[in-house]
């Protein structure tokens, strides 16, 4: 297990490499973050200073070498928008993400397996068809238009809530939360809501097929045959069968929410990681970027760990390898 | 049955009292916003529009701008400049008071010209604001005393640019001496971080800063002790919402009671709900298109052997002429744009009412083009940002197909910002689109910036990314950036905007009209430098 953990963590140093090498250059080739950053009032000169005063002005590979320095000391360097420590500001958003991230998932895990199962165990009913009705305009239509209709209807019409923002936040152990006070939560459910739709049309598609295919085998006859009731049959004996591929997907899907949930961020103006990559890839603000990135395959391949551990607690025949074996 | 009704009715009353008490207290806070952020609440750090206008609130500079960019007393009450135009004398208005209590002095003006070069990291400088100031002192507590090496008459609009701090929430506590080489006494400048947490967040504005939470809100409160008329919000809440359609959804759903830059095309409806009160106003910047005046071959021009068809002035006048300004303000910007000829707007200072707005020509466009050479035309390539300004990427559209009816078959290289001013600085443009907001130098401040020659040591051709170069014009707008006395400043302003004009250097195409969105019943006064300045927000 140990061994397994060593090997897995390398790859993602490695991973982290190389990514953090190609987006150094890349962002390099797109242009000079001052010639964004500074006033257009600025003459020649003081043009040629900020250059100067941010480090841009020696070649490329020279700030790169002072990158790897940095990053031999733990430092991901500075951003050059906000003067502040690259990691720092991420870490500063990354609260406000995680939580819209859990809520969209608990959002989509909590009505998500029960209406797939429904759907699965009774595809011939009325209802059913409804579901798998929903499901296709949830995963078929763009997030960014179910962002704006879900403002429309719940804040625009309705006025039921905030159209955007984070609201109030209530500090656990320093870091803010919102899902605590009615105003936080009042502000968070959109996002969450827009967040869930397509991981719930996902989450209700596999459930079904998995439930389709699972109730019509022979353990489960057996199971029914012996008299043991519906809900132990289905909430038991079924349910763990299909949360295999359910646990896959959910997992890739958390990390993109975590990682890439510029959409929803952006149109609801919620304040969280994504916002900040977009806002600091269009000022090419090299530090956060890259110190993003690396986070986030840092992420995923934790994200991937944790999901191969939770199969073999799912499933015993799945055993992770190079362990005592 | 009677005690229900009475129960009832009591509640009712109840529920009307809150209304009542609630509903003033509610009307008082006021939430914006933001099409984008600041980077920071200090002052000093980053001379950028967002900031700036953030800035406005709770720090003031030492003279002012009103709405049109004209001058006004802010924290000095008058001043005078000496017969040789070299020294400036200001006084500084009694009774002012920092946020924390203390006396605003010249102290605290000497203090913040040392910070200003001295701003940790930052990504663009105030510096060029005190660049000319040789020397700056202070002969008594309520007097500033400015000399300059020459005689320079931008130095009111430059002292308007920045806001005055501190010195003693900084930890600067003693006598200052303003030295350019660095002041004497002070080794190390707060950075923007001791702002953005409040700190040192202490200006003598009518709001004082209340927290700063990046991608979330800048909130600000009434300063009671303010000197000025007292403000009318309690509360300034400003939300950088950076999506333009969640921008009008916060403010439909009532999250925002103003909102800057609504999309163009959702401003008819708008301007139709009756929820919803739209305010307009000219603003200084230029959308403009500007020419390689030195490649040569030029990028993107094909079809011309090897030549810049650029250089031929006949080219330039075919090139204007083909262009139909009124229908661009017409059909692209919706009306909210003002054709333009020259760099800056009427109301502003150095522009000459003689010159009349080009009227488009196709056939002398044409006769033109064959005049110098071009019979058939050639092939040109504008560039042109696509999330800058209002419409930029449709403009250069509109252009594009003007000149391909005039027989010059241009595209249109459309990119994101970051990409667009990184290329045009290394001049890969043969033609390029372009806004320039101008400050209330008026005239001066785009001839120095866009067609003065590039020259570091004078300061002049920042952002003349066209290298035009024309020494009569030189020489005149160095004479004007000398000239302290108004009538003939303005006139050599005149003067250098018609040779721009008939040398056709550059090409405005029009001044952006710039529309904000309030909820029913709020009104504001529109700036002329775009900045969305929340303490002229009322009450119809």
């Amino acid at each position: 297990m140990l061994a397994y953990l060593i090997r897995r963590l390398g790859q993602a140093f490695l991973v982290m490499a190389v990514m953090a090498t190609i987006v150094f250059f890349g962002l390099f080739a797109v242009g000079n973050p001052v010639d964004l950053l500074i006033n257009p009032e600025a003459d020649l000169a003081e043009q040629e200073e900020t250059i100067r005063r941010l480090g841009l002005d020696k070649p490329v590979h020279v700030q790169f070498g002072f990158f790897l320095a940095g990053l031999a000391q733990g430092d991901l360097g500075t951003s050059f928008v906000h003067n502040r420590p690259a990691l720092e500001l991420i870490l500063s958003r990354l609260p406000a993400t995680l939580e819209l991230a859990f809520l969209g998932i608990l959002i989509a895990v909590v009505l998500g397996i029960p209406l797939g199962m429904i759907a699965g165990l009774k595809p011939e009913a009325p209802y059913s068809k409804v579901i798998m009705a929903g499901s296709v305009v949830g995963f078929s239509t763009p997030n960014f238009w179910q962002g704006l209709m879900l403002i429309m209807l719940f804040a625009v019409f309705l006025g039921w809530l905030p159209a955007g923002g984070r609201g109030d936040t209530v500090d656990v152990l320093g870091i803010p939360v919102s899902f605590l006070t009615w105003d936080g939560l009042s502000h968070l459910i959109l996002p969450a809501l827009n967040v869930a739709i397509y991981k719930m049309s996902l989450v209700i598609r596999l459930t079904r097929a998995g439930t389709a295919e699972v109730a019509l085998q022979d353990y489960v006859k057996y199971a029914r045959a012996r008299g043991l009731s519906p809900f132990r049959v289905v909430g038991v004996h079924v349910l763990k069968n299909i949360l295999i591929p359910v646990v896959t997907v959910l997992g890739l899907e958390t990390g993109n929410v975590i990682a890439f949930a510029v959409v929803t961020e952006t149109v609801f103006s919620w304040p969280g990681i994504g916002k900040l990559l977009i806002d600091s890839i269009g000022l090419l603000d090299r530090p956060v970027v890259v110190a993003y990135l690396m986070l986030t395959v840092f992420l995923f391949v934790m994200i991937n760990l944790v999901v191969d551990i939770g199969y073999s607690l799912l499933d015993p025949r799945v055993r992770v390898k190079g362990g005592r074996s | 049955m009677t005690k229900t009704t009475l129960t009832a009715t009591a509640l009712s009353f109840g529920v009307l009292a809150l209304g009542t008490v609630a509903q003033p207290a509610f009307a008082q806070v006021l939430t914006a916003g933001f099409a984008s952020e600041p980077s920071s609440v200090d002052p000093l750090y980053h001379n950028l529009g967002p900031n700036n206008a953030t800035r406005k609130h709770m720090f003031e500079a030492l003279v002012g701008e009103d709405a049109s960019l004209g001058i006004v007393p802010k924290l000095a009450e008058s001043w005078e400049t000496s017969d040789d135009g070299l020294t400036w004398t200001f006084n500084l208005r009694e009774g002012v008071k920092f946020h924390d209590g203390g006396d605003f002095t010249a102290r605290d003006f000497l203090y913040t010209a040392c910070r200003i070069p001295n701003v940790p990291n930052s990504p663009s400088s105030m510096s060029g604001f005190i660049k000319s100031a040789e020397t700056i002192t202070a002969p008594d507590d309520m007097t500033i005393e400015v000399t300059t090496a020459v005689p320079y008459p931008l130095l009111l609009t430059d002292f308007a640019s920045f806001g005055v701090v501190s010195a003693s929430a900084n930890g600067h506590n003693g006598p200052v001496e303003y030295s350019k080489d660095g002041c004497p006494g002070i080794d190390s400048y707060l950075d923007s971080n001791a702002y953005n947490d409040g700190t040192a967040t202490i200006g003598t504005g009518p709001y004082k800063f209340v927290s700063f939470t990046p991608g979330e809100s800048v909130v600000v409160a009434r300063n009671d002790d303010y000197w000025g008329d007292a403000p009318y919000w309690e509360q300034i809440t400003i939300r950088p919402i950076t999506n333009a359609g969640a921008r009008v959804a916060a403010l439909l759903a009532g999250d925002v009671d103003v909102i800057e830059k609504p999309p163009v095309q959702d401003l008819e409806r708008l301007r139709n709900d009756p929820k919803v009160n739209v305010v307009q106003g000219p603003s200084s910047r230029v959308i403009y298109l500007h020419f390689d005046h030195v490649g040569e071959p030029s990028p993107g021009i094909e079809g011309a052997d090897g030549k810049n068809p650029m250089k031929d002035l006949r080219v330039r006048k075919a090139i204007s002429l083909a262009i139909n300004r009124p229908l661009i303000v017409d059909r692209i910007m919706g009306g909210l744009a003002v054709p333009a000829r020259q760099l800056v707007p009427d109301f502003m200072r150095g522009t000459d009412p003689d010159i009349a707005l080009e009227e488009p020509d196709l056939e002398e466009a044409k006769r033109l083009l064959a005049d110098a050479g071009y019979p058939d035309g050639f092939k040109l390539v504008i560039g042109t940002p696509n999330d800058r300004y209002i419409n930029d990427s449709k403009i250069a559209q509109a252009v594009a197909q003007m000149l391909t009816r005039a027989g010059i078959q241009t595209e249109v290289d459309a990119m994101t910002a970051s990409v667009f001013f990184s290329r045009r600085n290394n001049y890969e443009f043969s033609l390029y689109l372009a806004g320039w907001g101008a400050s209330g130098a008026g005239m001066a401040s785009p001839l120095r910036a866009l067609v003065a020659s590039q020259d570091k040591d004078k300061g002049l051709g920042g952002t003349n990314r066209g290298r035009y170069s024309n020494p009569d014009l030189d020489a005149i707008i160095e004479e004007a950036l000398s000239t302290v006395e108004p009538a003939k400043h303005d006139a050599l302003l005149r003067q250098a905007s018609r040779i721009v004009v008939d040398d056709v250097a550059i090409l405005p195409l029009h001044f952006e009209v710039t529309p904000w969105a309030l909820r029913a019943g709020l009104t504001m006064d529109p700036r002329a430098d775009q900045h969305t300045v929340l303490t002229t927000v009322r009450p119809e």
